[in-house]
């Protein structure tokens, strides 16, 4: 009996406890939503990375005096969830603002979202050109460098080789055909002899890769532009390796360089491809880079991916912007996102770009080469998105009026 | 020539990991009439397991043995989530334990990322086997000629299992007449065991088998369950041959798609599978099922009838409390009722069909995403106003359901439930791929309500009023002649025919108006959260539907909305925890088992109970 209600006591005890402890702190609230457990291998870095930069920040006392605070919910990878529980983070849980998503889809649910009730969403990953171009509007931002940018540093490659007849490969999505539009449009633009003989569109992650390397095969291309990635990629560079596809072919990989599908191909890596990706191995000491990666590593004791430099330089985009607003409230804050400047950031300095918000964070390019067991790019170099856009004209046409 | 060939090895090859698992789902569906959705997670399971296997185990023999461990490991699993989740449940309505496979996949999906991590694992390659033999000139690799050379072994193993031997000849039996058999003296509850730990282990063998082509990774449970249930039912649901027969139709015919149609990728299985189901209804081997053969285990049916004063008052008070709401809720908690009242109409649309009408569809989110698409498809096109847009969705629906209801409703039983199933995944392939007028998966966006529903408020009445008018529509069809129409061809369709009732065009007009309901909801939906996208027509749309219905009691009246409340706020609740799946999978079952019946049932049940009690204590 009395044992019942020494628990009842204690418990009742700890429920008046816990919001005291709450209220003791008065941070700056940033509501974060992501697919943290359908997308795992991304969302987990993705949120090791925002982790670290919060615990920087926060030791150096903070924002406006304050101390910043994601608050992570999981969204099932369904945008209508993550409508839902953006509302919450807004009214109720006093959010100042959204971040998060890698899934393009939930990233645009959100940024229609945002536009309607008047709130500010950060884009941390989604890759989809719509998000600031055709479905544009003044509330949303974006980080990542888009489809369009990382394919056209592709094709500006692709061009460079005499190559005339190229097969594609992607994902039968928007992703993998906005990424094979784009490819097409950049490299005919650049040679216009250029013909496509393949177009090939396995389903999402449910790839038929023996069928698929038959095919490209047979259309004899001289190049093969890939777009596959996760277990698909895995797949088809197994079985384009098996059957001699790549010999002799320069193949340009979206993403493939990035080590979140870099890594589980451990020494069955596609040496020479010409690939986007984050070649964090290879950065010189006393870089910013390198400082990042140090730091990462000492803080959880796992090499970076490309989804813990996003979620790092999200924090910093937010902070940054907070302080520029000095405030919290949302047009204060959306107007310091317009053309805000971050001069310290370990990619160098970044920039919301006020005509499109879009932010000016560029892709590592490079080869991928085997190097004791493990794929790894070669000869990469960092490139902004300058000269890989658009023009100004055609990007303000595309966007809807703000 | 030379070509073909090669194609034909690359689709057999396919062939034979799907075989293995599809062949083991079949078993399991043949013998205990489980429609075994967690069979993709034995799959992934086999795939991780076999990975960390080869690991430890070294060489050849090791890579071999490896494999064959890996099946009796993932057997064993499979018996003891049989032994705990489902033996409990056998006497449940039918098709009820679906739900508890559901809660599995949650579980072992948490499990697994808790075990394995969350990074894909690349297969080990078979020792001695990489690398390509030419065939006629064509490279093939070997690891395929050694799967292609295998899958007759494995086909005359499960041959002479079920053929030759007495526990085969058990296994064929159940199969036939389950209720015979118990009466035979045979042990039914070991039987189902045995048979659910064989066709995990053969689900196992799969993922293990596929490992040197492939990997192991978190996503392809799911990634494979479709194709699994394509191959067992057009190979005729329980039957091994047909099985075998239509995973090497279908994997050849996918290669060739990849060739000569690339874009053919999403959908070509489902066509088929629509294809071969209007042509043959029970699949290409299966047998017609008899009528009432696993329906209505247990006591029969109560009639249903409308509530008594005491239930009457207690809908007006809650009605009452809905009404007076946003006097006192904050703006989160009425956008969470609004997502309650669709979510539940939505429910309600099945359970009318699903209950009343005995017909189990699962693909009722083509209706649901369908009305959505419609209204959405006026706004962003033609900037239709969004009074008239609306109206759009259930007559869109309604008409979406009208065109697949007239293919579907010859059929019964399982076999309505996939036909219903491809024809919603070809509306979703629709969506998903005519990017020209759906914008494909980034959606439509910026679809809001006109100004007068601008405010929280003002939505939350809108979808109060249309909501629950729904919902007492659909109650009050169910107490109308046609409704008592409708059971009457639930329960008995030849005495129900007898009586002059023509069960088929009953059905018809019912599956339809389910469809026009299930498109209002999916109208309240878009505007509410201002766009839409092929998520909301994907399979799993389908069955958090069919989950709820189930949850909250298939034979009552208000399964379908209690079931969609209760998901509602629990989902809402664990998802802010970091191991919600496996939470919310524990939750699941933990229904199940205590209320097999569903919520609502149970709750009836044991009010009865206690009623009844109390009047014999009164005698």
């Amino acid at each position: 009996m009395t044992f019942t209600r020494r628990m009842i006591l204690a418990a009742a005890a700890a429920l008046t406890m816990a919001p005291a402890a709450v209220r003791a702190q008065d941070t700056i609230k940033i509501g974060e939503i992501n697919h943290y457990k359908r997308m795992a291998a991304f969302a987990e870095p993705y949120k090791k990375g925002i982790e670290l930069a919060l615990k920087q920040i926060n030791a150096d006392g903070g924002v406006l005096g304050k101390p910043l605070e994601y608050i992570y919910r999981d969204d099932q990878g369904d945008p209508a969830e993550a409508v839902k529980i953006a509302e919450e983070l807004m009214t109720r849980d006093g959010a100042v603002m959204l971040t998060g998503t890698i899934l393009s889809h939930v990233g645009l649910a959100l940024s229609s979202f945002a536009a309607e009730k008047g709130y500010l969403y950060l884009a941390a990953e989604p890759l989809a050109d719509s998000l600031v171009w055709n479905s544009g509007n003044p509330n949303t931002f974006r980080l990542r460098a888009s489809t369009w940018i990382q394919a056209a540093m592709l094709a500006e490659e692709a061009a460079k080789t005499d190559a005339v007849k190229y097969a594609t490969i992607a994902p039968n999505y928007a992703y993998g055909q906005d990424a094979v539009a784009a490819f097409k449009e950049n490299l005919k633009r650049l040679k216009p002899e250029v013909e496509f003989v393949a177009e090939q569109w396995p389903a999402l992650f449910k790839i038929d890769a023996g069928a698929e390397v038959q095919a490209i095969e047979r259309a004899k291309p001289d190049a093969i532009y890939n777009v596959t990635f996760g277990s698909d990629l895995a797949k088809f560079v197994r079985e384009g390796g098996d059957r001699g596809l790549f010999d002799g072919r320069n193949v340009y990989g979206l993403l493939t360089g990035e080590p979140e599908y870099l890594d589980p191909l451990g020494d069955e890596a596609p040496e020479g491809w010409f690939v986007t990706g984050y070649p964090w191995y290879g950065f010189a000491d006393g870089t910013p880079e390198k400082a990042f990666v140090d730091a990462y590593m000492a803080e959880t004791g796992e090499t970076p991916k490309i989804g813990s430099l996003v979620g790092y330089l999200d924090v910093l985009s937010v902070a940054a912007a907070i302080e520029k607003a000095g405030s919290t409230d949302t047009p204060a804050l959306i107007a310091a996102f317009e053309g805000l400047e971050i001069p310290d950031t370990p990619i160098g300095p970044l920039t919301y770009r006020s005509l499109d918000n879009q932010s000016t964070m560029g892709a590592y390019v490079g080869t991928l080469a085997l190097q004791d067991g493990k794929g790894v790019m070669v000869d990469w170099s960092y490139k902004g998105p300058d000269g890989y856009m658009p023009s100004d004209e055609e990007i303000t046409a595309m966007r809807p009026a703000d | 020539m030379a070509f073909f060939f090669a194609q034909f090895l690359t689709g057999l090859a396919n062939a034979s990991s799907l075989f293995l698992v599809a062949s083991g789902l079949s078993l399991i569906f043949g013998v205990t009439r489980i429609v075994n959705f967690a069979h993709g997670s034995f799959y992934m399971l086999g795939a991780f397991i076999g990975i960390t296997l080869m690991q430890i185990l070294p060489g050849a023999i090791g890579f071999w043995g490896a494999i064959l461990l890996t099946g009796l490991a993932v057997g064993l699993i499979g018996a003891v989530v049989e032994m705990l989740v489902l033996r409990p449940i056998y006497r449940a309505p039918e098709l009820f334990q679906l739900v508890a496979t559901f809660g599995v996949i949650l579980v072992i999906q948490d499990l697994a990322l808790m075990t394995w991590g969350a990074e894909d694992r690349l297969g080990p390659r078979a020792p001695g086997l990489r690398g390509v033999w030419r065939i006629f000139g064509e490279p093939v690799p070997k690891y395929d000629i050694v799967i292609i050379a295998i899958t007759p072994f494995i086909l005359f193993a499960l041959w002479y299992l079920i053929a030759r031997t007495r526990a085969g000849i058990l296994v064929r039996a159940a199969t036939q007449d389950r209720e015979m058999v118990g009466a035979l003296g045979v042990n039914q509850a070991w039987l189902f065991t045995g048979v659910f730990a064989l066709g995990s282990a053969l689900a196992g063998w799969g993922g293990a088998l596929q490992l040197p082509k492939g990997g192991a990774d978190l996503l392809m449970d799911f990634n494979i369950i479709g194709a699994v249930f394509v191959v067992v039912v057009i190979g005729g649901m329980g039957s091994l041959p047909g099985a075998f027969i239509a995973t090497v139709l279908i994997s050849v015919l996918n290669v060739f798609g990849v060739t000569y149609l690339p874009q053919s990728t999403l959908v070509l299985m489902f066509v088929v599978m629509a294809v071969v189901l209007i042509i043959r209804p029970y699949g290409l081997l299966g047998r017609e099922e008899v009528a009432g053969e696993h329906g209505q285990v247990g006591a029969p049916d109560m009639p249903i009838r409308p509530y008594g004063p005491v239930g009457q008052a207690l809908v007006a008070a809650l009605l009452l409390v809905l009404a007076l709401l946003p006097v006192f809720a904050d703006q989160f908690m009425l956008i969470l009722m609004i997502d309650m009242i669709v979510f539940a109409l939505f429910a309600a649309s099945l359970h009318f069909i699903l209950g009343t009408g005995g017909l189990v569809s699962f693909g009722h989110a083509a209706f649901f995403g369908g009305g959505a698409y419609a209204a959405a498809l006026l706004v962003f096109h033609t900037d239709t106003p969004m009074e008239l847009a609306f109206l759009f969705a259930p007559l869109a629906a309604g008409l979406l359901a009208l065109a697949i209801g007239w293919f579907c409703i010859r059929l019964t039983g399982v076999y309505f439930a996939m036909l219903t199933l491809a024809f919603s995944q070809l509306v979703w392939s629709l969506a998903y791929q005519w990017r020209a007028v759906t914008r494909g998966d980034d959606g439509l966006v910026n679809i809001w309500p006109s100004d007068w529903l601008g405010e929280t408020a003002s939505y939350y009445y809108f979808t109060l009023i249309l909501g629950v008018g729904g919902i007492l529509f659909l109650r009050h069809v169910i107490h109308a002649p046609f409704g008592y129409a409708l059971r009457a061809g639930r329960d008995s369709p030849r005495q129900a025919e007898a009586m002059g009732i023509n069960v088929k065009r009953i059905q018809f007009a019912a599956f339809a108006l389910a469809g026009a309901m299930a498109g209002l909801a999916g109208g309240i939906f878009v505007f509410s959260k201002g766009s839409v996208f092929p998520t909301e027509l994907e399979i799993a749309a389908s069955f958090d539907a069919l989950i709820v219905v189930f949850l909250g009691g298939v034979k009552t009246l208000a399964g379908g909305v209690v079931g969609a409340g209760f998901m509602t706020v629990v989902e809402d609740w664990l998802t802010r925890l970091e191991y919600w799946r496996l939470l919310l999978g524990l939750v699941i079952i933990a229904v199940v088992i205590i209320a097999p019946e569903g919520i609502v049932g149970s709750i009836r049940t044991f009010w009865n109970r206690i009623r009844g009690s109390e009047e014999e204590a009164a005698k």
